[in-house]
Formats: C-alpha cells, structure tokens, sequence
C-alpha cells in the first residue's frame, strides 16, 4: 500500500464514516433522551421498515437489529445470547432475536451503553422472514404498549400482484396510519410523507450508484463489508431525512474521487493496493468477528463487487424508488421488494445478474446458522448459479451475533482453498484465452 | 371392520412411502390428478371440487434413509424439508401433479422456490394465508388468493369448478371435521380406549384417503374402539404440543403413553381440525371458505396472535377443556416458529399454573429413552402433585 494511498484512505474513511457514526451516536441520545424530552419512541424490524411514515409523527426510531449488530461489533452480544438461553429460549433459534432478548434481560442499556426507551409502538413490517412475527410477539410480551403489525405478502411467483399491494394499502391506510396518529397525536400530514418520500428517492439514487461503482476495476468499494456501512442509514433510521441524503451526496463524491484516482476499496487497515479476485457473497456477514471476517478477504485480494445482504432493506438497483407522487402505494412496493421477500428464482436470477455485470471471478454463500430466511434453499441456489455461470461457488457458514458460531481458523481455511480454486481457474481460462 | 384391521389398514398406509395408495386412486379414472400440500393448512375443499385428491406430504419420517436431501440442507435446518426432498428426488412424489407450500415458515416457503427450480413441469403453489384477521383487510386479501387458487386448478383440471362443487366438497369435510371432532371428544373421555399412536396413524391415513372414506374409516373406528374394553391405567392426562408440521416417530408417542401419559389433546394434522366449526352451505362458497380462516380457524405457532392478552389462551384453553394435567412441548430441532413460541406458551401455562415439560425431537431420532424417561418423570410429579 502507498503512503499517499494510505493518507488518502485516512482522510476518506473520516468524512463518511465520522458522517455516519454521528448520525448513529445522535439516535442513540436520542433515543435515551426521548421521554424525558416528552418524544414517543417506535421500535420497527430493517427489512420493509416504514421509516418515511414514521417520521411523520415526530417518532424517535429504534431498531432492534441495529442494536443487535452494534452490540454484536463490541463483543457484547455473545453474553446476551447466553443470557437469553439461560431464560428458556432454545440454542436453535436466531441469535438476533436472542441479543434483543437478553439485552432486554440486562437491563435495556444500548451499544452505546446509554439506555434505551420502552417503545411506545411496536410496528412490526413482517417482511421477508417469519421469525419477525415470532420476535415481535416476544417484544410484546415485555412492553405495555400499543402494537400496529403489517403482513407483508411473499412475492412467490416472482411478482408484486394487485391483490399483494392492494392488502398492504389497506393495512396502512386503515390500521397501521390510525394506530401511529393515536399513539403519537400527531395528526397524519400525507405531504410530509411526500417530502419524506422525495429525500428518500434522492438518497436512494445515490447508493444506487455508489453500488453500482463496483463495477470498475478496480472496484472502489466493497459492496459487502463496506456495502454494510454504505447502507447504514438508508435501511435504518434515516430514510427519507435531509441527514441521509446528505451522506449519500458526500459518500458519491469520496467514491467518485476513488474511481478518478484509480483507487480500490478502503479497508480498516487502508486502500487495498491489488484486487486479485471479485466475489458476489449472498447471505448477512458475521458480525462478532467482522474485522477479522473482513481482513481473510482483503489480505488475499478478494474484494466483494455485489452482495445480496446489501439488498436486505430494499432492492433499488433494478429501479424502485420511493414515489412521492403514490405515497402509500410505494411504502407498499417497497415492504414487497425487499431481498428475503423475492422467491428463490428471483434471488438465483438477482445472483447470477450480478455475477454478469459486475465481472465476478466466483460466488461465496455466507450461510448463517440463525437465519431460515436466508439459509433454507442457499445449498440449491449455489448449485443453480455455478451451473449457469460456469463461476466456482464457495459455501461457508458462520452465524450473526453468537460469537460460538464463528471459527475462524475452519472460515480462514475454507477461503483460502476457494481463492486458491479461483486464481487457478482465472489462470487456466487466462491461458486458454492467451493461446 | 374390527380394530385391528383398521389399525393395521392405517399403519400400512403410513408405512407405504411409495404412496401407492394414492397411485391406485388415480389409475382408477381417466385423467385423475393429485395434489400434494405440505403442512399446516390449506383448503382441501377446493382441490377437492377440482375433481382431485388433496394428499399431505408430511416427510419420509424415521423409515426413509435420506441419502440426497442432505445435500441441500445445512445441518441446523429441521428435517422435514430434506427428508420430503429425497422422496421427490427419489421418484416418490411423481404421482403429485402440484405441490401447495402454505405460508407455515421460512423453510417451506423457501421449499416452494426449490420445487419450482427444479420441478418445474409441476403445478406449484406457495399458498399464502393472511395473518390479518379483520373480515374487511385480511378477508378481502385471502378471498382473492382463494379465488386465484380455484383458477389455478380449474386450469390443471381443465375445466370450471362451480360453486356447487365447493358447497358439494365443503359438505364433505365438514362431515370429515365432525367424525374427528368426535373422535378427539371420545379420546379425551376415555383415553384409555383410544391410544393416541392410533388416532395418529387414523390421522394420516386422512392425508392419503379421499375424503368420503376417510370419515368412514374415523366412524368405523370409533364403533370398534367402542366395542372393545381396554384396561385402564393410572396415566396422567396431557396434551402434547409442537407437532404440527415435522412429524414425530410413532415411537416417540408410544414412549409417552408407555411413561405413564394419556394424551387428551394433541396438534397433529391440523389441517383437518383448522376451521373449528361448520363451514356454511349456502351463500358464496369462496367467501364461506375465507371467512371461516378469518374467523375462527385453530391456532398454531404459524399464526400470529394480535392480542397479546390471547396469546396461549388456545393451549390454556385445550387444557382445561379435555381435563388435561400437563403439557408436553414436543418441538422439532431447529424449528423457529415451534422453539420461538415455547416460552411464551409456557408463561401462559404458568399463569395460570399448569405443569409442562419440554424436549427437542427429529422425525428420525432413534433414541427414545431420555424422552420417556423425562415424560415418566413428568407423569410422577403430576400425580404427586395431585396426590398432594
Ligand atoms: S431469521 Fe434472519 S431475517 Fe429473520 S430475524 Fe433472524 S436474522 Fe433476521
Ligand atoms: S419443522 Fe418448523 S421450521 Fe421446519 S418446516 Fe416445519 S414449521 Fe418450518
């Protein structure tokens, strides 16, 4: 790595990330703060979160999967886990659920180590995974407060039908807009949601691109674990607020500036200087060990140009965007197209796309032991996309937020055989290709 | 018939993983079809007014070795997908002429989208039920989906299907509900007349037979259960619970009754217990259908509660209405929707002080004997408590 590559990497990791973290650290006071200072505060799932509408009513937004993560990156999730099985809940069942749980069990306090609010809404977008339904009960269980739950149809057949949003519609426009009006006495202002809606579209536009800059070579980003913070506040609390439009304006302009320079990714230990190989990954990351996750990719030059986790809050890189001009049809389009609600072939087909257009040396499929969402059918799907792009296919399997699910010297070695399988293939096709 | 054949009728059926049964029932006529649903719920009138024969695919159990499903599975998925893909892998399923996957979890919702890579010559069908219960929202959106269902057969079966033929279906089977009805009623009476590994394999035969013949089969049992004086047995009364999609090995409800336990109540084969009362004849057959789900279908750990106040009121309420003592939580391994449920449906009996035990089972464990010992176990404190 060059020096001036390094200083260069220093002076960009600060302006997005140091941009971003404020944001989380701001939500987080905000959120210890909010009743004191008289704010309601919602706790709503990633996927097919409703965070334009939410906004509406002046909520202070909480995400529990956001803080299973966080606590997860400070080493604090693998003892709420056990904290959590200790109290009944199997050693079978998905870990983020258990975090939740067992942060709940010790006391409520956040990543941050500031404590969270007790909700005073519980919206649950059951998007994409049924263990949302299963984790909102048990959330309920704890509180005493109003819930607003919103059954979001799985797109089967590869398609949104009338029917699908039709029902979406009807659930926001006749329980879930009059549960958030009551709960909160902020009275419902279809044109705020508009503007909310236009800021989202805007900001959605940017990561778009910014995604989508994955395809030069070198790629300027990674679209995994880079892709993860890039997407932090579009899938989070931020959606559709003037902060994250202007995180996005600035993340384009630093990633703009990488490709003009020829620059590859910025990772924790600065720009990666050679990138040998190009991966599309499927499934969530590991976050207990995410640096080191991280570094077996970096250190063997492997950089992650597509991924579907990234997709996880919302697929905008086949054109959706959030439409002010049909504010609650869109609000239902969005919770229908998130990654875990497309069917199989539809996920198999997204795959295969990206393995095409952003020139992918081979497919790696992170399975993870606590998500059926994701994991049913992922040994089928590796098997699909190798048959029809001819690309080697890597399986490893690792789990979210349970530090025991996580070995890294068997996922270390399991890579490096893949890498190695990689380059010998590029060198044969290279070869053939030079003869 | 007397009780034995019927037992040993049902038990071959069970047995039979070729489903040769159903291959009979569709070489009979010209042009017969098969559709084949996983678990929990579907609407089998509808499948039946088609002209078809609705048949539950519950996995290959304990007696299939499964050589190829492994491989499309990671190890900490339950067995039920894997074993059901061998037996379709393995030629078994070819009698099917579509595949239902109800909106039951992940893993069969996902098992919809394998079928459709790889069987795609198939009618298949992710079957999604609303899991919002108000007539205006939740039963607007399933009467459509139901509506498309009866296209989507009409066009396999080639031809319409009337509202006359679904009133004629939902006649049988609420005729079939009845019959079972009874059965349960008669068990919870007398348990000791009826053990529960037969009015489990009476169960399941209901998942190959058609319809009108399987309800024949639940009346002539009853009669022969009636006829015959079993000995009584100073058991403890239980309901079990968690097994309504992977299927315990029969041995594993045998080992329950043998530790001491009567099973008053039980969750298998909800499908033909989901709608709790008579679905009505007359009127839109479609909209009877949709309302009847919306309105007062059973509960499992697939359906979502809306009151939190409600939430195990379903299992307190099994409870008390069959006399049971206890509950035995029988979950499958890796099963989110059963193992996420657990605790709260305990909190629930707890409330309202009702003892329960709990262990993990595969449709294939082989050992049995921690599990009836912890149900003996059980089954003494019981007494001791009541004894107390
Ligand atoms: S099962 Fe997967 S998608 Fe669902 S809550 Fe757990 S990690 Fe998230
Ligand atoms: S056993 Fe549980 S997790 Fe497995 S398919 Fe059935 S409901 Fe789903």
């Amino acid at each position: 790595m060059t020096t001036a590559a390094s200083q260069q990497a220093d002076v960009q990791k600060e302006e997005s990330m140091l941009l971003q973290k404020a944001m989380i650290g701001a939500n987080f006071d905000a959120l210890s703060t909010a009743h004191e200072e008289g704010k309601k505060v919602s706790s709503t799932f990633v996927p097919g979160n409703l965070n334009e509408l939410l906004m509406c009513f002046d909520f202070v937004r909480n995400l529990p999967e956001i803080n299973a993560l966080q606590s997860a990156m400070r080493k604090k999730s693998g003892g709420y886990v056990m904290e959590a099985e200790r109290s009944g809940h199997s050693e079978d069942v998905c870990s983020y659920v258990k975090s939740d749980l067992g942060m709940m069990a010790k006391g409520q306090l956040g990543p941050t180590g500031k404590p969270l609010p007790t909700p005073d809404v519980l919206l649950l977008s059951y998007t994409g995974c049924f263990t949302f339904m299963k984790w909102f009960e048990l959330v309920r269980d704890q509180y005493d407060c109003e819930t607003a739950m919103l059954h979001v149809p799985y797109q089967a057949d590869g398609k949104i039908t009338d029917n699908m949003r039709d029902f979406v519609v009807m659930q926001l426009k006749e329980q879930v807009i009059p549960t958030l009006e009551r709960v909160s006495g902020v009275k419902f202002d279809i044109d705020r949601l508009r503007e909310n809606l236009r800021e989202s579209a805007k900001a959605e536009d940017d990561l778009v691109w910014v995604l989508q800059s994955a395809k030069n070579r070198p790629s300027p980003i990674d679209a995994y674990f880079g892709g993860i913070y890039y997407c932090g506040p579009i899938f989070s609390a931020f959606r559709g607020s003037k902060e994250a439009t202007a995180y996005y304006v600035a993340l384009r302009k630093e990633v703009a500036d990488r490709i003009e320079q020829g620059l590859g990714p910025v990772t924790p230990e600065g720009v990666m200087d050679e990138e040998r190989i190009r991966l599309v990954v499927e499934g969530p990351p590991n976050w207990t060990h995410f640096r080191d996750f991280w570094k077996m990719f970096y250190d063997e030059g492997a950089v992650v140009v597509a991924s579907s986790y990234t997709k996880v809050g919302g697929v905008y890189d086949y054109g959706f965007r959030h439409d002010p001009d049909n504010p609650i049809e869109t609000l239902a389009d969005y919770c229908l197209g998130c990654y875990t609600n497309h069917s199989l072939p539809a996920r198999v087909d997204m795959l295969c796309d990206y393995m095409e257009e952003y020139n992918a040396d081979g497919f790696l499929n992170n399975s993870i032991k606590s998500c059926n969402s994701f994991s049913a059918g992922q040994l089928l799907m590796l098997r699909e996309i190798e048959e029809r792009t001819g690309k080697p296919a890597g399986f490893i399997e690792t789990d979210l937020v349970d530090p025991r699910y996580f070995s890294p010297a068997n996922v270390k070695n399991r890579l490096e055989s893949y890498f190695q399988m990689i380059e010998q293939k590029k060198a044969r096709g290279d070869s053939r290709t030079a003869a | 018939m007397a009780l034995e054949n019927i037992v040993e009728r049902c038990q071959d059926l069970y047995e039979d993983l070729d489903f040769t049964s159903v291959r009979a029932w569709k070489e009979a006529g010209a042009n017969r079809k098969v559709i084949g649903h996983m678990p929990v719920y579907v609407p089998r009138e509808l499948i039946h007014a088609a002209g078809m024969l609705p048949v539950g695919i519950l996995g290959g159990g304990d007696q299939l070795d499964v050589i190829h499903g492994d491989a499309y599975y990671q190890s900490y998925i339950c067995r039920i997908p894997r074993s059901t893909i061998e037996l379709a892998i393995t030629g078994r399923l070819d009698c099917l002429d579509g595949m239902l996957f109800p909106s039951t979890c992940d893993v069969i919702r996902n098992l919809s989208g394998m079928w459709q890579l790889k069987f795609q010559d198939k009618l298949i069908r992710y079957f999604d039920v609303p899991q919002n219960f108000h007539r205006d929202i939740g039963g607007v959106f399933y009467t459509r989906e139901l509506q498309g269902f009866r296209d989507a057969l009409s066009d396999l079966a080639g031809h319409e299907i009337s509202d006359d033929d679904i009133r004629a279906s939902i006649d049988l089977y609420n005729k079939n509900r009845q019959v079972i009805a009874e059965l349960y009623a008669y068990r919870s009476a007398e348990p000791w007349q009826v053990p529960t590994p037969e009015v489990y394999l009476l169960m399941r035969a209901g998942m190959l037979l058609p319809v009108d013949e399987h309800t024949q089969l639940v009346h002539d049992y009853i009669a022969a259960a009636k006829a015959v004086e079993r000995p009584v047995r100073d058991n403890c009364r239980v309901v079990i619970n968690g097994l309504f999609c992977e299927q315990p090995p029969l041995g594993l409800l045998k080992s329950i009754e043998m530790a001491g336990c009567y099973v008053v109540d039980d969750d298998f084969m909800l499908v033909a217990r989901w709608l709790l009362h008579e679905v009505p004849m007359d009127g839109d057959p479609i909209h009877n259908l949709s309302d009847a789900f919306i309105t007062y279908s059973s509960e499992t750990s697939c359906k979502y509660v809306p009151n939190k106040k409600d939430k195990g009121k379903y299992l307190v309420d099994s409870v008390r209405r069959s006399g049971a003592e206890g509950v035995i939580f029988a979950s499958p391994s890796f099963c989110d929707p059963a193992l996420l449920d657990r605790p709260m449906l305990q909190n629930a009996l707890a409330a309202h002080g009702i003892p329960y035990t709990a262990f993990k089972f595969a449709e294939n464990s082989g050992q049995l004997q921690p599990i009836r010992e912890q149900a003996g176990t059980f089954a003494d404190s019981i007494k001791l408590w009541s004894a107390a």
